[in-house]
């Protein structure tokens, strides 16, 4: 035990070491920058131009971006500005893996907490849930479900996407709590008469928020291609509205001709990717006890 | 009076003004300040000093396993060669071979997934290019002179297979394998019981004599130097204070710090008497009656599971302004019986009786009102703190559960009132636990125990963790705060010392059984049944003209497996006293000394056994 404190700095909670070792990164800086920038751009880029994404403009047809009309990134095979519909796509996309991630983070961590704070028969059945789950070939299942209600209705995206990512963060949770729940500070909860509910939020919640947040943002990509798969697959969002995945789609069958009905989607989902990846491994780097 | 080499011999290691520098986010830290030492041939060097004191990094240093971000100046002569200028496979050359190292942990220091023989026959193999089958049977040779029982099947188990004595035996035994003339021992016998650290000691003292191997001693254990060590250097804040032979420095120590560092130590054989048993006029604050706990342990799928007794009809009772110390090696039961004292564990039977109302057959909700009572504090006094609270949000959290209709302005002045209680700095109350050290972190776990005002407080290994100048203040407190509150409390702890200090009644658990209770004037002074006798011979003394001879007592053996306990009375596989009946039948629970006591032991009357 160290009698003499080395470190100086002041008080910090989990926030505050975030943002402290956050800001070495350069590189999960600049993605930030770059994230932030998308989301501003795509809640209020399309009401800067005079089109909205569904409308059709019959004198340009396949028009090519960076030309002298007021398309900025030309329009489609339909005449509908490109630029609009990709920061739609933007804003569908990431509505879509925002939501899911939400759903996952939240049947998740209390699944995971509960299964690994109680133990015993409990976490056994929620686990053997959890590995059947697993084992069912979900493709099918999200088919299933989407052709069985609305086809392309959000709510069922929502549901059938966020279904998938929570298995994977249970798990994690789980093991975090198991290691957790030997700790001393539990016991002292116990002792001190805390019940089951009031330890795993005052207690378990607030330690395993470093994995959960930083398994969330990488869940946040997961989604993203998962809801651009779909899409990509025709099961996903519906004409008119488009998602960066049925967009993609569009333009690939478009490729030769119109490269670029491709290329818009296709570098802004890779670079929202790469941003959300980068900032997800930073904050792992950041919040991992052994870097300390 | 022991030899003490004069240095008419070339000293086998010489330091020569070392410092040590860390570059840290936070500035330099200066961990070693101009050492300058020497340890001579046949010599044993304790190196003395509380954490941070840059014991360890000294010599960590001279073997060039610092980090990156360490900065070593200063000369380490070892054998005319300066260390610090060495290339790598220059010091390659030396690390293992001429220089051998053992480390605190045992458990971390040995490749798991790699035979105890192979590990002990890599060094040989490497440093000697010798052929395997010559390099095991050096090992075994080696296995053997480290004394470890049954050394063929040794060589083929894996190191989770060895307990923690058996472990350090093979690390000594790696260290030795190519005869260094320099042995250093980090703190080699901290995380070991007292009846393995004695023998662990004891075998470090043959090992010097028999190779004439200089050694260096790295611990903060006064007493394992007295029984060791020629010379004592004292270091502290990375300077040497002191150094000499060890009789001159603890007879008359020339610093004032070294002075409190061996006034602080707490002796089994202090002059002040134990405290004295009152009259059991209060009514009993704890109850256990014949508690028995156990685990199965699935050893695979298809396997059926075994039993692990923890506990096996342990009764103990506390009364109000009473102590009860509860000392035992590893593997005794003790901390499991303490959890199952405060229900965190059930008990398989038993009764648990809190202040006069049993709460073994009380659910969680029926329970939590009278949680208030009966409080904790344990071991690991960082772990036992949650790293995300504030200290005033840990010590207020036992309020916001049992007085949830106080406000916030009276819940904060009663956090403030219960830092004050403890002696700890209210300024420290936004603080996160990390920020804190050993001992304010142990404070801290204090308050939050008695800001309820508990009638019963139990304490699992309270000090062992802290340095001994800290263990000295906070057992003072408990001390303190059992005085003023009229407290019971329950004390466990492997450190008879500091139990002697506090309590009032001993109770001796050995693999999960009692094998004596009584008053604790009455068990320090003649103890009845052999382990204790065991236990008390094992603490070490911190006097260099007792504690050589105490420690060559020592007796060998190690407990049994909990998973296969031997029949009729479990100590008998180690009591010197052990006869056929000790085999056949269990010992009887016999009440001696009048009633306050109590031992279970066939021989404990016999001649020759008893006392």
């Amino acid at each position: 035990m160290n009698d003499v404190n080395p470190s100086r700095e002041p008080s910090r909670g989990l926030w505050c070491d975030i943002r402290v070792r956050m800001r070495r990164d350069r590189g999960a800086l600049i993605a930030g920058a770059i994230l932030v920038l998308l989301v501003a751009l795509a809640l209020i880029g399309p009401s800067l131009s005079p089109y909205a994404y569904d409308t059709l403009d019959w004198q340009h047809l396949a028009l090519a971006p960076f030309n002298t009309s007021s398309h900025l990134l030309g329009t489609d095979r339909l005449g509908r500005d490109l630029f609009v519909r990709a920061l739609q796509g933007v804003r569908i996309s990431l509505l879509i893996s925002l939501i899911a991630t939400a759903i996952s983070v939240a049947v998740g961590v209390t699944w995971g907490t509960l299964a690994g704070y109680v133990g015993g028969r409990l976490d056994g059945l929620m686990m053997r849930t959890v590995d059947i789950l697993y084992s069912l070939p979900y493709l099918f299942i999200v088919i299933i479900l989407t052709t069985l209600f609305t086809r392309g209705s959000l709510p069922v995206l929502f549901i059938s996407i966020g279904a998938v990512g929570w298995l994977t963060m249970a798990r994690i949770v789980r093991a975090e709590t198991l290691s957790l729940r030997k700790r001393e500070f539990i016991e002292a909860a116990r002792a001190t008469g805390l019940g089951t509910g009031a330890i795993i939020w005052r207690h378990l919640v607030p330690n395993l928020l470093g994995p959960v947040i930083v398994y969330a943002t990488l869940t946040v990509p997961q989604m993203m291609l998962f809801e651009s798969f779909l899409s990509f697959l025709g099961l996903g969002v519906q004409e008119p509205l488009a998602s960066l995945g049925s967009l993609i789609n569009d333009g690939a069958r478009e490729m030769q001709s119109a490269p670029w009905m491709l290329l818009v989607p296709a570098i802004l989902t890779t670079v929202l990717l790469l941003c959300f990846n980068l900032i997800g491994d930073s904050l792992r780097d950041a919040l991992d006890p052994r870097e300390r | 009076m022991r030899w003490i080499p004069v240095s008419v011999e070339d000293p086998t290691l010489r330091l020569e003004s070392l410092d040590v520098t860390f570059e840290t986010p936070q500035g330099e830290v200066r961990a070693v300040r101009d050492l300058s030492l020497s340890v001579a041939p046949g010599e044993c060097l304790g190196v003395v000093g509380e954490s941070g004191a840059g014991k360890s990094q000294s010599f960590l240093a001279v073997m060039g396993l610092l980090g990156r971000n360490a900065r070593v100046s200063g000369r380490a002569l070892f054998a005319g060669v300066d260390l610090l200028t060495l290339s790598r496979a220059g010091l390659d050359r030396i690390r293992g071979s001429r220089i051998g190292m053992v480390f605190q942990d045992p458990m971390t220091s040995l490749t798991p997934h790699v035979r105890v023989g192979d590990q002990i026959a890599e060094p040989i193999a490497h440093h000697r290019g010798a052929s395997r089958a010559a390099a095991l049977q050096r090992a075994l040779e080696l296995l053997r002179q480290v004394h470890v029982t049954d050394p063929e099947r040794r060589l083929r188990q894996y190191p989770h297979e060895l307990s923690g004595g058996m472990r350090q035996r093979v690390m000594l035994a790696i260290a030795l394998a190519c005869e260094p003339s320099l042995l250093i021992a980090d703190e080699p016998t901290t995380a070991l019981d007292v009846t393995i650290q004695a023998q662990i000691l004891s075998l470090l003292v043959e090992l010097k004599q028999d190779h004439r191997m200089a050694m260096i001693l790295i611990t903060h254990d006064m007493g394992a130097v007295a029984g060791v060590a020629d010379r004592v250097a004292i270091m502290n804040q990375g300077r040497l204070l002191e150094i000499g032979s060890t009789g001159a420095v603890f007879k008359s120590p020339q610093q004032q710090y070294t002075r409190s560092l061996l006034a602080s130590v707490a002796r089994i054989d202090a002059r002040e008497p134990v405290p004295a048993e009152g009259a059991r006029t209060a009514a009993s604050a704890l109850a256990l009656t014949d508690i028995r706990v156990e685990f199965p342990i699935t050893t695979g799928w298809l396997a059926a599971p075994r039993v692990l007794r923890a506990v096996e009809g342990v009764s103990l009772q506390v009364a109000a302004g009473e102590a009860l110390g509860i000392v035992g090696e590893s593997g005794s039961g003790k901390s499991t019986l303490a959890r199952t004292a405060l229900r965190l564990l059930p008990p398989d039977s038993g009764q648990i009786v809190w202040l006069g109302r049993r709460v073994d057959d009380l659910s969680a909700r029926e329970l939590k009102p009278l949680r208030r009572d009966v409080q904790v504090i344990f071991q690991d006094p960082l772990a036992s703190l949650d790293p995300r609270m504030t200290v005033s949000q840990i010590v207020a959290e036992p309020l916001q559960v049992h007085r949830p209709a106080l406000g916030a302005p009276e819940r904060q002045a009663e956090v403030i009132e219960a830092l004050t209680q403890v002696r700890l700095d209210p300024a420290l109350a936004h603080r996160y636990p990390h920020e804190l050290s050993g001992g304010q972190c142990q404070r801290v776990g204090l308050a939050r125990a008695m800001i309820l005002r508990p009638r019963v407080l139990i304490c699992d290994e309270p000090v062992s963790a802290l340095d001994v100048t800290v263990q000295e203040e906070i057992v003072a407190l408990l001390a303190d705060l059992k005085r003023r509150s009229g407290l019971a409390m329950v004390l466990i702890s492997h450190n008879l010392a500091v139990v002697r200090q506090l309590c009032e009644r001993i109770l001796v658990l050995y693999l999960g059984k009692m094998m004596e209770q009584g008053c604790a004037a009455s068990v320090y002074s003649e103890p009845l049944h052999p382990y204790t006798r065991e236990l008390l011979a094992c603490v070490p003394i911190p006097d260099p003209e007792v504690q050589p001879g105490r420690l060559a007592r020592a007796l060998p053996g190690e407990p049994p497996s909990p998973l296969a306990p031997p029949s009729g009375c479990v100590y008998r596989t180690r009591c010197p006293h052990a006869i056929d009946v000790c085999r056949e039948r269990e010992p009887q629970w016999e009440p001696t000394r009048g009633r306050s006591g109590a031992v279970a032991c066939h021989r404990w009357r016999d001649p020759g056994v008893a006392p």
